[in-house]
C-alpha cells in the first residue's frame, strides 16, 4: 500500500540510501526530542516564577500544542508520505472541537 | 466448491439465515431497504394520523398527549429510521460498485451497522406497545424531556443511541472503503459524484454523531442514574442539550441531503446523454457544503438568547452555504441545457427536485436573517420549511433512486407507467400539503400544535394541507403495488437496463456475481464505462489477469451483538422503577454482547477463497452474460 514507509526493509532499496534515510530521521528525533524537554523545562520555569496567570496559562498551552504536533509528526511518523488522508481527518476533527470549545466558552458559559 | 455453495437455490429457512448472516454489501444494501422502508410507512402513517387531526378546527381524533407522541416519533422515525437507511440502502448497493471494489472495507461491521440500527429503531418503536412514546419533540430539549412522565423519553434516549453506534460504524467503513478500495485509474477526482457525496456525507456522520452520543449519554445519566447535566435545579444548564443535539443536527440535515444530490448527480447526466456539467466544481461545493455545515448549528437556537454578535455571526455563515448550494443547482441546470432528454421516472423526479428544493432552500435564507427568524421561530413556516428541503430534497431521491437503482438491486425494473402515476400524485401532494403551511406559519399557526380553533383562518389552510397529505399516501401505496408487481412477474433485465449507464456499476453482470467484479476494472476516466462504450467496447477493459479472490465468510456475531445491546437496554430502563429483574436483565444483555464480541475477537476466521477454475467454469456456463 501507499503508506509503506521508505525504511520498511524492501531490498530492493538501496541499502545505503536506507541507511542515510534512517540517520537523517534519527536525527530528527534526537532534536525533537531534546526540543521537547526543553519546552517542559520551560514550563516548569514559567509557573515557578511566578509571572500573571494571563501570561502562563496561554504559554503552557501554546507549548503544549508545539509538543503534540511533535509527537504526531516525527514520533508517530505522520510526516511520512500516504498519511494525507489521516492528517486531513485529524485536523478537520481538531477542527471541529476546537469550534465548539470556543462557542461553549463564549455564549454558553460566559 | 464454495461457488456452487452460493449458486444453490436456497429453502425459505435458508434464505433468512442467509440475510440473518449475510456480510455481502448488496445483501445488506437489500436489508437496509426493506427496514428502512417499513419504518418509512410507520412513520407515514403518523404523518397521516397528524394531518387527520388538524384536518378540521376542535378536533378530537386523538388526545393532546398522544399527539405529542405521533410528532415525536414522526420526526425521530423519519429521520434516524427511514432517510438515513435507505440512504445506505444506496450507498451499500451502489458505492463498492462504483468505485470498483469487491466488498466494503469491512464486511462485518457493516453488517454490524444494519443490525444495531435495526434493533435501535425496534427498541424506540416497542415504546408504543410499552407504556407510551417519546412525547418532547424530536428534539427531545432537556427542560421537556428531563419532566417528562413514564420511559417514553428513555426509549428516545437508548433506542438512538443503540441505532446511532451502527450509523457511526457504517459511515466510518464508507470513509475507509473509499480512501482504500477504489479500482486502479480510480482517482479521487474520477469518483462518481455519488461516491464523492457519499464521502462527505459519511465524513459528516463520524465528526457529528459523538456529539449526539454525549448529548444522550448525558440525557441518559441525567434520567436513569441520577445525574444533573441539563438540571438547572442541580447546577446543570438546559441549553447544552440543544447546542449538543443542533452540532448534530445540523451536519445531520447535510447528511441526509448530500447522498440525495449524489442520486441526482448520477441521474441528470444518464438520461440528458451528457457528462456532469462542471464535474470539479460539484465536487469542490460538496465539500465546501460539508465543511460549512459545522459552523452554523446555532441558527437553530437564535431566539434563546445568544446575543446579537453570536447570532449575527451564526446568520452570516448559515448564509453562505447558499452559494456552494447555487453552484450545484446551476450545474445540474446545465447538465440537462442541450442534452438529449427522456423523461423516465426517475428524470422525472429529478427534474421536478430542482423547483421543490430551491423553495426550501429560500425559506431557509429567510430564517437564516435573525431578526426575522424570531417571527419565523417554532411556527408552520419552520415545519413547511424542512417539509420542503426533506421531502422536495431527500424523498425525492430516494423514489428517484428507487426507480433508477432498482435493476442493479434486484435486476427488475420497475413499471415505468405506475411509477409515473406515484410521481405525479407524490409531487402534487407534496406542494398541496406543504406550500399553504408557509402562510398558516405567517398567520401564526405554532408548531407542534394539537388543535386550532375555528374563526381565526386557519381552517381552510389546514384542510388544503391534509388533503394533499392523501395524495402523497396514495402515490406511496401505488409505489407498493408497483413493487410488488414487479417483483412477482420478475422479469430480468440485464445488464445497464437504462442503456445510457455511465459509471461502473452497469458495467457489471446482471445480476451481480456476489465477487462483483472477476477482474478488477482499469478506470480510464470519469464515467469509466462511457468512455469504454464510446469506443465501441461492451466490457471494461479488466487491471488484472484472473486470480484467485478472497471473500469473508458469513457471521451470526453482528446479530448477536445488537441483540445483546437490545435486551440490556430494557434492563437500563426499568432498573428506574426498582424492577427486581432489571439488573439481571442489563447483566445478561451485556454478558450477550460481549460475549459474541469476545468469541469474533478468539475465533480465527480468515475467510476463503474462490479459485481461479471455480471464475473461469462461471464464465462458460454463461454465469456472466
Ligand atoms: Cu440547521
Amino acid at each position: 500500500m501507499a503508506n509503506l514507509q521508505s525504511n520498511s526493509g524492501d531490498p530492493k532499496v538501496n541499502y545505503e540510501y536506507r541507511r542515510k534515510k534512517s540517520a537523517d530521521e534519527m536525527r530528527m528525533q534526537v532534536i525533537t526530542f531534546t526540543l521537547m524537554i526543553f519546552f517542559t523545562v520551560l514550563a516548569f520555569a514559567a509557573v515557578g516564577a511566578g509571572f500573571s496567570k494571563w501570561f502562563i496559562i496561554p504559554f503552557v498551552l501554546l507549548l503544549a500544542c508545539v509538543q503534540v504536533a511533535f509527537q504526531l509528526y516525527y514520533f508517530m511518523h505522520m510526516s511520512h508520505k500516504g498519511h494525507e488522508a489521516p492528517q486531513l481527518f485529524m485536523w478537520s476533527g481538531i477542527f471541529v472541537a476546537f469550534l465548539t470549545i470556543l462557542t461553549f466558552l463564549t455564549i454558553i458559559w460566559w | 466448491m464454495s461457488t456452487i455453495a452460493h449458486t444453490q437455490k436456497r429453502g425459505f429457512a435458508g434464505t433468512v439465515w442467509e440475510y440473518l448472516t449475510t456480510v455481502d454489501h448488496k445483501k445488506i444494501a437489500i436489508l437496509y431497504l426493506i427496514a428502512g422502508g417499513l419504518f418509512f410507512l410507520i412513520g407515514g402513517i403518523e404523518a397521516m394520523m397528524i394531518r387527520i387531526q388538524l384536518a378540521v378546527p376542535n378536533n378530537d381524533f386523538v388526545s393532546a398527549g398522544l399527539f405529542n407522541e405521533i410528532i415525536t416519533m414522526h420526526g425521530t422515525t423519519m429521520i434516524f429510521l427511514a432517510a438515513m437507511p435507505l440512504l445506505f440502502a444506496f450507498m451499500n448497493a451502489v458505492m463498492p460498485l462504483q468505485i470498483g471494489a469487491r466488498d466494503v472495507a469491512f464486511p462485518f461491521i457493516n453488517a454490524l451497522g444494519f443490525w444495531l440500527f435495526f434493533f435501535g429503531g425496534l427498541f424506540l418503536n416497542l415504546s408504543w406497545f410499552l407504556g407510551g412514546a417519546p412525547d418532547a419533540g424530536w428534539t427531545s430539549y432537556a427542560s421537556l424531556s428531563l419532566a417528562s412522565e413514564g420511559h417514553g423519553v428513555d426509549f428516545y434516549v437508548l433506542g438512538l443511541q443503540i441505532s446511532g453506534f451502527g450509523t457511526l460504524m457504517g459511515g466510518i467503513n464508507f470513509l475507509v472503503t473509499i480512501i482504500n478500495m477504489r479500482a486502479p485509474g480510480m482517482t479521487y477526482m474520477r469518483m462518481p459524484l455519488f461516491t464523492w457525496t457519499t464521502f462527505v456525507a459519511s465524513a459528516l456522520i463520524l465528526f457529528a454523531f459523538p456529539p449526539l452520543t454525549v448529548g444522550l449519554f448525558m440525557m441518559m445519566f441525567d434520567r436513569m442514574f441520577g445525574s444533573g447535566f441539563f438540571d438547572v435545579a442541580a447546577g446543570g444548564n438546559t441549553i447544552i442539550w440543544e447546542h449538543f443535539f443542533w452540532i448534530f443536527g445540523h451536519p445531520e440535515v447535510y447528511i441526509l441531503i448530500l447522498p440525495a444530490f449524489g442520486i441526482f448527480s448520477e441521474i441528470f447526466p444518464t438520461f440528458a446523454r451528457k457528462r456532469l456539467f462542471g464535474y470539479s466544481s460539484m465536487v469542490f461545493a460538496t465539500v465546501l457544503i460539508g465543511f460549512l455545515g459545522f459552523m452554523v448549528w446555532a441558527h437553530h437556537m437564535f431566539t434563546t438568547g445568544l446575543g446579537p454578535i453570536a447570532n449575527a455571526i451564526f446568520a452570516v455563515a448559515t448564509m453562505a452555504i447558499a452559494v456552494p448550494t447555487g453552484i450545484k443547482i446551476f450545474n445540474w441546470i446545465m447538465t440537462i441545457w442541450g442534452g438529449k432528454i427522456t423523461f423516465t421516472v426517475p428524470m422525472l423526479y429529478a427534474v421536478s427536485f430542482i423547483p421543490s428544493f430551491v423553495m426550501g432552500g429560500v425559506t431557509g435564507v429567510m430564517q437564516a436573517a435573525a431578526p426575522a427568524d424570531y417571527q419565523f421561530h417554532d411556527s408552520y413556516f419552520i415545519v413547511a420549511h424542512f417539509h420542503y428541503v426533506i421531502v422536495g430534497g431527500v424523498v425525492l431521491a430516494l423514489l428517484a433512486g428507487c426507480h433508477f437503482y432498482w435493476p442493479l438491486m434486484f435486476g427488475t425494473m420497475l413499471s415505468e407507467r405506475l411509477g409515473k402515476i406515484t410521481f405525479a400524485l407524490f409531487f402534487t401532494g407534496f406542494h398541496l400539503t406543504f406550500f399553504i403551511q408557509h402562510f398558516l406559519g405567517l398567520m401564526g399557526m405554532p408548531r407542534r400544535v394539537w388543535t386550532f380553533l375555528p374563526g381565526q383562518g386557519l381552517e381552510t389552510g389546514n384542510l388544503i394541507s391534509s388533503i394533499g397529505a392523501a395524495f402523497m399516501a396514495a402515490g406511496v401505496i401505488i409505489f407498493l403495488i408497483n413493487v410488488v408487481n414487479t417483483q412477482v412477474k420478475n422479469v430480468q433485465v440485464g445488464r445497464d437496463p437504462w442503456k445510457d449507464g455511465r459509471t461502473l456499476e452497469w458495467a457489471i453482470p446482471s445480476p451481480a456475481p456476489f465477487y462483483n467484479f472477476k477482474q478488477l476494472p482499469l478506470v480510464r476516466g470519469l464515467d469509466a464505462f462511457w468512455i469504454e462504450k464510446m469506443e465501441g467496447k461492451t466490457e471494461m477493459t479488466p487491471a488484472e489477469p484472473i486470480g484467485d479472490i478472497h471473500m469473508p465468510n458469513n457471521a451470526f456475531a453482528p446479530f448477536l451483538i445488537s441483540l445483546g445491546l437490545f435486551i440490556a437496554a430494557f434492563g437500563a430502563m426499568y432498573q428506574v422503577d426498582d424492577k427486581p429483574w432489571a439488573i439481571p436483565v442489563l447483566i445478561i444483555g451485556m454478558a450477550i454482547t460481549f460475549g459474541s464480541m469476545l468469541y469474533r475477537s478468539i475465533k480465527d476466521d480468515h475467510g476463503y477463497h474462490i479459485h481461479k477454475e471455480d471464475l473461469l467454469d462461471d464464465a462458460d456456463k454463461g454465469g456472466t452474460r
